[in-house]
């Protein structure tokens, strides 16, 4: 493989994986805090167990996210060079910003929360979960305002400067209010505390089954299925917004997602489209009529430019090249990533339409409920996906190409050690999240109470 | 603000960066090496992390901002350091990496294999970090090879040549007496006499390799190649790394513990000294280095970033120095004291 391609695919390697942590991290935080809050307030005991039970998940589940994203950041310039020269007068504040104004705060105030317990007086300790869950959520906004900037660059934040051959920032305001972002950091919130309320199900639901700790999960089962309800109609409506976005600002990533050949007036939405084995062509679909020009732009008329027009009009604007999409990538994971957000809204609205009615926690539906767990991974990482690869061939939409954002000193060794290295960690500490999150989850909240110290001695040096 | 006082200024404010991480993440990582070679129980070790371990992830924040601020304020520094040190960097995130999510993971199983090997993470992470960092500021401090278009021309063994292999251990060792210096303060009862003669040991490595990079380089030159000589500032650090010898001996702790944290910051600012206002120096071409002003961001990107970092780095300094104050109490390896 080429050092392009190489570098691709670690950076797609490194960001899906620590997109597995991140989202859970930014909605648990939150179920976190108010739990801890609820037992400040009312001393109600279940309160306190529960800030513990589901505490000790968020934090096996942030470590990961937090070294992850230490990768992040150095990547742009270790494998990216060319970008980072070009662009890193505009996109290194966000990141500066990010590490300034949100890693400290989360970091600090996770290590006051976990350290400080009967240390720390009480409310401090209380601020210091709503201030970490705060300054993660802080932190995906300042990198959702740097990837806008990637996805559909506002044009008054920038200019390019002729003697330096690289764009320079002229208004931070333009950037920091590119509304593209600000739909990407609505979808995105929104979809971390759906990530949490589903797994606060799953488990829950795991627990309901087997009669355990029922008032614990119920409590939970409840919060979670009632959050769970409104930031799936949150990232809805958030996605809708931007489908309509990307018409004007992104055309080709909505051709794209569509396998849209040819432009059509009004739009049918493709259910299930097959392209021949050049992936540039339709052999055969199944669409609904109207349907992609409602939402593409919010009526039923309206027009969506298909792939063969776009291509041709970059064509003549940037000069020859291919500027369409891998599309049968772009096609599925939107499909994967808006099915099962549907299906989650249905889910949730289920359970609160139950819980409504009566008691839940001898229903025979129950058993399977611990299998949602999957819906919102599977989702996240297709919408993330579509978004990157949709913007393909561009890395700045428009500006720059992948092709020449790439270190050119690389050598393909060079990359083939570090993609290597990356998988074999990744992996490993996949492992051992798994099986820790699977224990403490099982174990329940009896158990997650305290860790203990005084295991048999360790005997140093041994290689056990 | 003139354009060229923002330069320096970043300049300034990136070296600060760097001063802090070393001094705070310094004893973190010596802490960090020091764990399976102090602690020989299971409490023990779990008093060592505890330590540092409501700290560390805070302390550890001061490389991100570093890495984040060498970006917005001198990108091409960033994409030539950043890409031509590729290999060595990627070691040092695999040590960040495990060391990290070892510090979470190794409580929350009781089999003793398994916090053994975390503890092993913890320390090998930390160790190798030390090492890279050190090891890439020694070439930072000697010069690299870039060509004209400022670009990095070497690879992985460009790096590990003496002067910058001497610089890692160098590294390693300071930041394990550091972290000896730092564990005294923190102990009590047997794990404190252990790492107080641990800190004796330590101290005599530390102080010859110290000597011997100093003296490295002087002879080759690497000391006054920029416009501003460091004049006393590496003699200073000397003489604080010679006064904590009498401390450690003295079994004065706090004032061991200052002393090498001054040699700490002392010999980080003979660095960005001997360098400016290089950033990156061309071994190539000295006409090819780069420097504050042909590698900086605009005048408004840089203005931009320091308003931002007027109102934010005071707010940070003060709950980061709370929560020192918060946690100030000595650690006993008794059990009921160490459960979370």
């Amino acid at each position: 493989m080429d050092p392009i391609t190489l570098s691709r695919l670690q950076f797609a390697l490194t960001t899906i994986y620590h997109w597995l942590f991140v989202p859970l991290t930014l909605g648990l935080g939150w179920f976190v805090a108010f739990m801890q809050t609820r037992y400040y307030q009312t001393k109600d005991e279940t309160w306190r167990k529960m800030t513990k039970f589901w505490g000790k998940l968020f934090l096996i589940n942030f470590a990961i996210g937090v070294v992850t994203g230490i990768v992040q950041e150095f990547q742009f310039g270790m494998n990216w060079s060319e970008y980072s020269r070009y662009v890193g007068d505009i996109f290194g504040a966000p990141l500066a910003v990010e590490a300034l104004l949100a890693f400290f705060m989360e970091s600090t105030f996770l290590g006051i929360w976990i350290f400080g317990e009967g240390r720390v007086p009480e409310k401090a300790h209380l601020a210091s979960i709503w201030l970490a869950a705060l300054g993660s959520n802080l932190s995906a906004i300042w990198i959702l305002l740097a990837n806008g900037f990637m996805q559909a660059p506002p044009a008054a934040s920038y200019v390019f400067n002729e003697a330096n051959g690289r764009l320079e920032m002229v208004n931070f305001f333009a950037l920091v209010g590119n509304p593209k972002a600000w739909i990407f950091i609505w979808h995105t919130l929104a979809d971390g505390l759906v990530m949490a309320s589903f797994l606060i199900l799953a488990v829950s639901a795991y627990h309901l089954v087997r009669k355990q700790n029922v008032d614990f999960f119920k409590r939970s089962f409840q919060m979670a299925a009632w959050v769970g309800l409104v930031a799936s109609l949150m990232i809805f409506f958030g996605g809708h917004a931007m489908g309509q976005f990307m018409y004007t600002s992104q055309p080709m990533k909505m051709a794209a997602l569509e396998a849209l050949w040819e432009t059509e007036q009004p739009a049918p939405f493709s259910l299930l489209t097959i392209g021949d084995l050049s992936g540039k062509q339709e052999v055969w679909s199944v669409r609904i009529p109207y349907a992609m020009s409602f939402l593409a732009c919010n009526n039923f008329t309206c027009e969506v430019k298909g792939v063969n027009e776009l291509q041709a009009q970059a064509v003549a604007q940037f000069g020859p090249g291919d500027y369409i999409p891998l599309m049968i990538v772009t096609y599925w994971t939107f499909r994967i990533m808006m099915f099962f957000g549907l299906i989650m809204i249905g889910i949730a609205a289920f359970f609160v339409w139950k819980m409504m009615r009566g008691d839940i926690t001898k229903a025979k539906w129950m058993k399977w409920v611990p299998w949602v767990l999957i819906l919102p991974y599977l989702a996240n990482a297709s919408g993330w996906i579509l978004t990157e690869m949709g913007r393909q061939p561009w890395i700045v939409y428009g500006l720059l190409k992948v092709q020449d954002a790439v270190s050119p000193n690389l050598t393909v060794v060079d990359l083939w050690i570090s993609l290597i290295g990356y998988t074999v960690v990744y992996g490993s500490l996949a492992v051992a999240m798994v099986y820790l999150m699977k224990k403490t989850a099982l174990a329940g909240p009896d158990a997650a109470i305290h860790e203990s110290v005084d295991v048999a001695p360790a005997i140093v040096g041994s290689q056990d | 603000m003139s354009y060229q006082f923002l330069q320096i200024l970043w300049f300034i404010l990136i070296a600060v960066l760097w001063i802090g991480f070393y001094f705070l993440e310094g004893f973190d990582f010596g802490v960090g090496m020091l764990l399976p070679f102090i602690g020989k129980k299971d409490t023990e070790r779990r008093a060592i992390i505890n330590s540092i371990g409501s700290t560390w992830d805070g302390n550890e924040v001061w490389l991100l901002t570093a890495g984040g601020a060498t970006f917005a304020a001198f990108p091409e520094w960033y994409a030539t350091m950043f890409s031509g040190f590729y290999l060595a960097l990627f070691l040092l995130l695999i040590g960040l990496i495990i060391r990290g999510v070892a510090f979470e993971y190794r409580s929350k199983d009781a089999n003793p294999a398994w916090r053994n090997r975390f503890d092993w993470m913890i320390a090998v992470g930390s160790f190798l970090a030390a090492l890279l960092l050190g090891a890439a500021f020694a070439n930072l401090a000697r010069g690299v090879p870039i060509n004209a278009d400022k670009m990095f021309t070497g690879n992985l063994f460009t790096l590990l040549n003496p002067y910058g292999l001497l610089g890692g251990v160098t590294t390693v060792a300071v930041f394990l007496l550091h972290g000896a210096n730092f564990l005294g303060l923190k102990l009590e009862g047997a794990l404190r006499e252990r790492v107080n003669a641990a800190a004796k040991k330590l101290w005599i490595a530390a102080t010859v390799l110290y000597i011997a990079l100093g003296i490295f380089t002087y002879i080759a030159g690497f000391w006054a190649r920029g416009i501003v000589s460091p004049g006393v500032v590496p003699i200073a650090a000397i003489a604080f790394l010679l006064a904590a010898g009498y401390f450690i001996n003295q079994k004065r702790e706090g004032w061991a513990f200052i002393m090498v944290a001054l040699n700490v910051v002392f010999t980080q600012v003979t660095f960005f000294l001997m360098t400016f206002p290089n950033v990156m120096t061309s071994t190539t071409n000295p006409n090819w280095s780069l420097t504050i002003y042909n590698a900086s961001s605009s005048q408004y990107t840089l203005t931009v970033m320091s308003i931002v970092a007027l109102i934010f780095v005071p707010i940070v300094l003060a709950y980061q120095g709370w929560t020192y104050y918060m946690f100030r109490k000595r650690i006993s390896d008794k059990k009921e004291s160490l459960v979370y």
